[in-house]
């Protein structure tokens, strides 16, 4: 199973930095907007943007929150992966903010499709921005398109992409693995995480 | 970099977040790592309940069967508010004024109910052992809401969880159960749920309302109830089952003002104490009896937090038990 890496940890950081820029430069000093991580992958990416964006700022008054989706998959039965949530801290209004919802990699557009349902379930912001750090391209089963994106990924179905952390994982590094056993397990992540679809 | 064998068919592994258990008939038949799980997924339905839209679509495609065939107000409400905030369609049914009083049987009652497309069944039902009788006659998941004298286990998890909440954690802990031990499913659901979770377990109450050799369970028991508030973490304080008492013929204490004065906790007994007892009840309370007002109302009295509670734990029962329904793919 051939495995290459897509980025590694200077590029991830490099990424990390755009990206925050790009935030900068559309919303201006971020009043008014929260970022939003989706668990339980999400939150990895959403809490280094947020660290960098108040070094860039000089502030800490960014909104920030994290959102579990559990309850709103639209595959409750059909899959085995985790069934039990992971924790949702989201402590502030959204009326009349711009949300900008963060995941690592977008693929089929399931989970941010039930990201939005959870996020419209604690009111009504003005806008939902989307960022991530991969868009694995023509793969989507939903019209979702993001808005802010780190890298895009050409690949097929019998690929699977996985983003680790140096947090969690000991470094920073985005994988695209080549399966050739079974195409059907194109959508299982290592670790069991299940951001990838 | 590890990656998940891929070998075999995915429908063949059961990840270890699901439940052991396809019914929920009694805490008896849980591990210690199912409560758990159920806490953990109740800890995500709590926060949903915080949110401004406390629903979640989870299991829109699922029609749930209250069966109530003895009276019920906060269990009925309590399972009725986790179903509808599950998305779950539900039906009620309740004993008076239905077939079973034109005599047909449990498995019919339900059999017929079932043929309705009903996914899942909670049942009330005065008899002991009820639900795994049933269990064993239809194939539909099976909540038991209280069976008889047996078992309560909803009711169980909700206090561990409560007790979890209020000292952040239920092993090592000492929770006395007091009052009508012998007629009390809450009682020996809460044995089982303890003693799974590593808590010691102590009863009192008058000689009468204690069945002979519950020691066998590994429990204690102390009479004296002073003595064993001294001993315990926790008290929960049991309702006096008026309903139940006497209706073989024998009063099982002289008067209810007796019970109060031995076996009830009013605040001048709990000021005795010098420690921050945790009080729970499991309701309806008969205040002056069990407990008096002010001990009720009491700071460290977590009795409406269990009634809060039981909504978001009943929520992660129905919820872990659907992930086990096959999806229907018509």
């Amino acid at each position: 199973m051939p495995t290459v890496p897509i980025l590694t940890n200077k590029a991830v950081a490099l990424t990390i930095e755009r990206l925050c820029h790009e935030l900068i430069e559309d919303h201006g000093d971020l009043d008014g907007v929260a970022l939003v991580g989706l668990q339980p992958r999400g939150v990895q990416l959403a809490r280094r943007l947020r660290k960098e964006l108040v070094r860039i700022l000089g502030d800490e008054k960014l909104k920030y929150g994290e959102l579990d989706i559990t309850f709103h998959r639209d595959d409750f039965r059909q899959r085995t992966t985790s069934v039990a949530p992971s924790a949702t801290d989201l402590d502030f209004s959204l009326e009349g903010r711009t949300v900008v919802l963060v995941d690592d990699v977008l693929y089929t557009g399931r989970t941010i499709r039930a990201g939005l349902d959870a996020l419209l379930a604690f009111g009504r912001p003005e806008k939902v921005k989307l960022l991530v750090l991969i868009d694995r391209r023509f793969s989507r089963e939903l019209p979702i398109q993001p808005d802010h994106v780190g890298k895009w990924v050409d690949s097929i179905a019998n690929e699977r992409v996985t983003v680790e952390w140096a947090g969690t994982d000991g470094q920073d590094r985005v994988l695209l693995h080549t399966d050739q056993v079974d195409a059907r397990s194109s959508d299982d992540v290592a670790h069991g995480t299940s951001n990838d679809r | 970099m590890s990656a998940k064998s891929t070998m075999g068919s995915e429908s063949e592994v059961i990840p270890s977040d699901q439940l052991s258990t396809r019914h929920l008939l009694g805490i008896k038949e849980l591990r210690a790592a199912d409560i758990e799980l159920i806490f953990r997924t109740a800890d995500g339905f709590k926060e949903v309940l915080g949110r401004p839209i406390k629903k979640v679509p989870a299991l829109r495609d699922i029609t749930i069967a209250n069966l109530f065939f003895e009276a019920s107000t906060r269990t009925r409400v309590s399972f009725e508010l986790a179903e509808r905030r599950l998305s779950a369609d539900v039906v009620n049914f309740s004993a008076s004024g239905s077939s079973v009083s034109k005599g047909e049987t449990l498995v019919d009652t339900v059999n017929n109910i079932l043929a309705m497309k009903v996914d899942m069944v909670v049942m009330r039902h005065p008899d002991p052992g009820a639900a795994v009788f049933l269990s064993k006659h239809i194939d539909s998941p099976i909540i038991n809401a209280g069976d008889g004298t047996h078992e309560h286990p909803t009711q169980a998890l909700l206090d561990a969880y409560s007790i979890r909440e209020k000292l952040g954690r239920v092993k090592g802990l000492k929770v006395v159960i007091v009052g009508d031990i012998l007629h009390s499913r809450v009682a020996l659901s809460n044995i089982f749920c303890l003693k799974e979770l590593g808590a010691e377990v102590m009863l009192s109450g008058p000689a009468t309302l204690i069945p002979r050799h519950i020691e066998s369970l590994g429990v204690k028991v102390e009479h004296d109830l002073d003595k064993a508030l001294a001993w315990c973490d926790v008290a929960n304080m049991l309702r006096i089952q008026l309903e139940r008492q006497g209706g073989d013929g024998i009063a099982n204490f002289p008067s209810l003002r007796e019970y109060a004065v031995r076996y009830g906790i009013d605040l001048a007994r709990y000021r005795k104490l010098g420690k921050e007892l945790i009080i729970m009840h499991p309701g309806p309370i008969n205040r002056g009896v069990e407990v008096t007002s002010e001990v009720a109302d009491h700071a460290n009295s977590i009795i409406l937090d269990q009634v809060q509670n039981g909504v978001a734990i009943r929520m992660a029962v129905l919820y872990l038990l659907a992930a086990r329904i096959p999806r229907s793919t018509v």
